[in-house]
């Protein structure tokens, strides 16, 4: 079997920890807002997805095969999808049937 | 007619039909694509789990936020971060050759690993001083804990598996039965559950934060 080599260098990796390490800093720099835990979750998911992109991306060189990334993507786009629609059943059930009052 | 023939005639020889069947997904070699179907499918465990979470919180009343510091949490993250780096390195050092600067930070990754699940464990064991257990919580609604541990415990499994994995290939690695492109497999898996913690402690953690 043949080994693949990355490109990019060690100096790449760094900045893309450092950028991950800020990133992690920032949800927890929006956990002590005062915002409401709706607004917090956005924004703290937002910054999720960012870092988790950039893990995928460069740390796991999906950057470097576009075949392979967009797999990879539309079964996790699709999953997360799917994943939604119990939400308005949890909603139903914290407030009420909005028809029924 | 001979082959030649008949792929000037727009038919696929016998040799182009077998290359085609046996060339590799995305030009992905086939261990490295398992890993891939594998962290595809463990996603989608994690995001069930996770959205089950979201679903039992929202749709239960005075949630509790029993989280008075962030201070363990983003020790656990930066070791968590480090290790995909370390990882990183150790891979870039194996396909440069340098075997022993191979073994050397893929031991480092394993021992933050090692060192992150401690911290974990001393969590917990906090938490179970102050009365909460799988089926208790302390602090209001049972569910609570219950996902809580869950999963936490379900991340914690996986870095405890990723260690096991760490080290079983960078000894092997190191007696030469396995290459860098083993290490660069386990190293996938590796920034994978580094990935999964980037949701679970704005999730789990810091919006039971208790201000």
């Amino acid at each position: 079997m043949t080994t693949e080599t990355h490109s990019g260098s060690m100096g790449k990796d760094l900045i893309v920890y450092v950028f991950l390490l800020v990133l992690a800093a920032a949800q927890f720099v929006i956990a002590y807002q005062d915002i409401s835990a709706s607004q917090m979750f956005v924004r703290m998911l937002a910054v999720a997805i960012i870092e988790a992109g950039l893990a995928l991306l460069f740390f796991m060189h999906l950057a470097e095969n576009r075949g392979l990334m967009w797999f990879v993507l539309i079964f996790l786009v699709a999953v997360a999808l799917g994943l939604q629609y119990g939400w308005t059943d949890a909603f139903r059930l914290s407030n009420g049937v909005p028809w029924a009052r | 007619m001979s082959q030649a023939d008949l792929s000037i005639h727009g038919q696929v020889s016998r040799s182009e039909a077998t290359e085609v069947m046996t060339a590799p997904t995305f030009h992905v070699p086939a261990k490295k694509m398992a890993m891939w179907l594998f962290i595809i499918a463990d996603s989608m465990t994690f995001a069930g789990c996770l959205v089950a979470y979201g679903f039992v919180r929202n749709a239960t009343p005075n949630w509790p936020r029993p989280f008075h510091s962030v201070t363990n949490v983003a020790i656990m993250t930066f070791i968590l971060l480090t290790s995909s780096l370390t990882m990183l390195i150790g891979l870039r050092s194996a396909q440069k050759g340098d075997k022993a600067g191979a073994f050397r930070w893929t031991m480092v990754t394993a021992a933050l690993g090692i060192l992150f699940a401690v911290l974990h464990i001393r969590e917990w064991m906090g938490m179970i001083a102050e009365g909460a257990t799988l089926f208790h919580n302390p602090w209001g609604t049972p569910l609570f804990s219950s996902l809580f541990f869950s999963v936490t415990g379900l991340h914690l499994t996986h870095v405890t598996g990723g260690v096991i994995a760490l080290i079983a290939v960078a000894i092997r690695y190191q007696g030469g039965r396995y290459g860098a492109d083993d290490l660069e497999i386990t190293g996938l898996y590796w920034h994978f559950v580094d990935l999964v913690w980037m949701f679970v402690v704005p999730l789990i953690y810091l919006l039971n934060l208790s201000h």
